[in-house]
């Protein structure tokens, strides 16, 4: 994270069809996200005990922890509702889209780990598509590094008020 | 216009869309929200057409009730078997052997939460002072269970004294109410023995082995006018009381169908339990334990099966009628409040396994109810754990309790439309109510994680009858039935599985049992008391 926004690749050149299909892509990424965080939040019951029970492969022994915890697991659905919406935000109004663009990435990774679609891994909760080791989660989590990569919310997006000038948190 | 001016003017213009550009995508976020505004004032609208109808949420009676535990009481164990030690635990006293299982239990596995559950129950202000049992080795346990400090409320007032013979036990002057757990055929004699000797009992179900021995028992209790609870524990299971509120309220329509099913597929479901390996003639008596049962046995081999299999033998119990038909029966009878049938029959046969038992293992009754235009059907199956659930099929809706009412709802119900339904016809048509989807659900405790994990357990909890709510907490029915009744002994209120649908649940499980013993329909005489 270190330089992040300090030097970021502003030097990128993209014509106007290129640029407007990345904002395009990061608009429709923070929706997603944010009704993903804000559907759980105004969901009185939604927890993530379930997802994480499910949970296979190499990172089932943490999530198991974590569910069996009412402690950590109320820390872990209040990080979920109140990230996803923080994140879905930032990448709407390109405020803060690079920090968000690589913490949803993390987020989504993760999201990913815990449930691989790999072969020989079968979930109780039937997937919403057709998978095998590549998921929505796996795009989603590559798009949003692509955002990272390729940032926009300096020409479009609030960011723009903070370029070419020292960043407030430097 | 000077070049210096147009230059402003097009720095201007520049600056101006640069911001709008910096700006372009708040719109979107107001796009958003008008949406999710949308979206929830719809699915407000939906909700509360349909709730108009159902039972106000907020009326959930959560809240266990407060009595006076003033009144110490002593209490005696009658039969300290598997479900001895758990009548005997939701009292408050678990033995050494069980607390270290329990606690390994959750050293291993996060999520089993019998010792925690446990240890938050009620003190219930009891000692258990007296314990009987025909094997030696129970009575140790029993004994164990009433010295046990590990317990809510700590150190325990008393211990239990050991009796080989329950006439001795109930013969003490200082134990005020037992807690009779012995296999069905001993039910009746102890219980009419206790209620004489004003004890106040709890008897496990099915509350006796045959018809006659259920009208003893009725009487005696009435004479005696002692407190008597039998063990349906699904009288306290929260889901329970509200599927009888949306029934009362008329929104299933007239209901004519009920279908109740068990669905077991293991040796332990089928009662082949194991023989206690330090069983023998020196541990068990014998005599004692036959001496009710019409036809008996010398000891041996096949008389050990017996001890330890009651449930396969109609000289001992009835098999699947008084051990799974009696809870579904009486969970109907508590919802509906439907008493006793007029008519009764069933089929079955032993089909899977022939073992040597008597009882079959493929049973099918049905109960009709002509001034109430309802049948109940009873089907159980002891070789396929196909979940079906128990059903109350109503013209405008049906309401689905355990098995397929399906994941995150164990103990909990769901209540969908019928598509042909009179009484919600518009609000299927205008789209309010999908019929495809539940109207209703019902699934307390689905934020909370339950570690119940073998088939055995699952069917007991798709029953309820293993773990119920209250506030959000899970307690454990059998504690509340038992503190339900400690409650009506010191109020002298009236327990919640009284007598009267005691008599219900005992008359219409033998009208089924008698059915399939003499081939023929079952009718009852509520007048002279008598089934023909």
């Amino acid at each position: 994270m270190m330089g992040l926004n300090k030097k970021p690749p502003y030097n990128t050149t993209l014509n106007n069809s290129q640029l407007y299909g990345i904002v395009a892509l990061r608009v429709l990424i923070g929706w997603h996200l944010l009704y993903e965080g804000i559907s759980k939040i105004l969901n009185p019951y939604w927890s993530s005990a379930a997802f994480l029970l499910d949970s296979k492969w190499i990172l089932s022994g943490i999530a198991k922890t974590i569910a069996s915890s009412p402690g950590i697991l109320a820390f872990v659905d209040y990080l979920n509702m109140y990230g996803l919406t923080a994140i879905g935000i930032s990448l709407i109004l390109g405020l803060f889209s690079r920090y968000a663009s690589i913490i949803g990435m993390g987020l989504i990774l993760t999201y990913y780990l815990f449930s691989p679609p790999l072969i020989g891994l079968e979930y109780s909760r039937p997937a919403e598509g057709s998978y095998i080791i590549v998921n929505k989660n796996l795009i989603e989590a590559c798009a949003l590094f692509l955002l990272y990569q390729f940032p926009t919310s300096h020409i479009i997006g609030l960011d723009k008020f903070f370029t070419n000038k020292t960043p407030f948190w430097d | 216009m000077s070049e210096d001016q147009k230059k402003n003017l097009t720095e201007e213009n520049s600056q101006r869309r640069e911001i709008l550009k910096a700006l372009a995508t708040i719109p979107v976020l107001g796009l958003f929200f008008a949406n999710l505004l949308e979206k929830y004032r719809r699915e407000a609208i939906k909700k509360s057409n349909i709730l108009k109808d159902l039972v106000k949420e907020k009326n959930v009676p959560n809240v266990i009730k407060k009595i006076s535990n003033s009144d110490h009481l002593n209490i005696g164990i009658i039969g300290y078997g598997g479900r001895g030690g758990h009548l005997v635990r939701g009292a408050g006293f678990a033995t050494k052997g069980w607390i270290d299982y329990a606690t390994d239990a959750q050293k291993e596995n996060k999520l089993h939460k019998a010792l925690a559950t446990f240890m938050s129950q009620e003190d219930l202000n009891c000692s258990l002072i007296g314990a009987c049992d025909l094997f030696d080795i129970n009575l140790e346990l029993a004994v164990d269970a009433s010295k046990n400090e590990i317990r809510p409320g700590g150190k325990p007032k008393g211990i239990a004294k050991k009796y080989k013979d329950y006439r001795e036990l109930l013969a003490d002057d200082d134990i005020d109410a037992v807690i009779i757990a012995t296999p069905d055929h001993w039910h009746s004699k102890i219980t009419t023995d206790a209620a004489k000797a004003g004890k106040h009992v709890y008897c496990e179900k099915g509350l006796t082995r045959t018809f006659d021995e259920a009208i003893d028992v009725y009487d005696t209790v009435k004479e005696a006018g002692i407190t008597f609870q039998l063990g349906h524990q699904n009288r306290q299971v929260e889901a329970n009381e509200q599927a009888r509120k949306i029934i009362e309220q008329g929104l299933l329509g007239p209901v004519n169908l009920v279908e109740l099913t068990t669905n077991r597929n293991s040796s332990w479901g089928a009662w082949v339990w194991n023989i206690h390996e330090k069983a023998n003639s020196k541990t068990i008596d014998w005599d004692m334990f036959q001496k009710p049962a019409p036809n008996k046995i010398p000891f041996g081999e096949e008389a050990l099966k017996r001890f330890f299999r009651w449930r396969c033998w109609y000289d001992y119990g009835t098999g699947l009628s008084g051990d799974l038909l009696s809870h579904d029966f009486d969970t109907i009878n508590q919802i509906m409040n439907i008493g006793i049938p007029k008519y009764a029959s069933s089929t079955g046969g032993i089909y899977f396994y022939k073992d040597g038992r008597d009882v079959p293992d493929v049973w099918n009754a049905t109960f009709e109810y002509p001034d109430k235009d309802l049948t109940i059907l009873y089907s159980a199956t002891l070789s396929s754990n196909s979940p079906r659930g128990n059903r109350i099929m109503g013209h405008d809706a049906t309401m689905m309790m355990g098995g397929q009412s399906g994941g995150g709802s164990i103990h909990g119900f769901i209540v969908t439309a019928d598509n042909e339904s009179t009484k919600y016809r518009n609000r299927i048509k205008s789209g309010i109510i999908n019929t495809k989807y539940p109207m209703y659900s019902y699934s307390p405790g689905s934020k909370q994680i339950d570690g119940v994990t073998s088939a055995t357990s699952q069917y007991f909890a798709s029953k309820g009858l293993l773990y119920t709510y209250r506030d959000g907490k899970r307690v454990d029915p059998t504690h509340l039935h038992i503190k339900d009744w400690l409650d009506a002994i010191r109020s002298g209120g009236v327990t919640s599985c009284n007598i009267e649908v005691a008599l219900h649940e005992a008359v219409a499980c033998h009208m089924a049992t008698e059915s399939y013993l003499r081939g023929r329909r079952i009718e009852w005489d509520p007048i002279n008391r008598k089934l023909i």
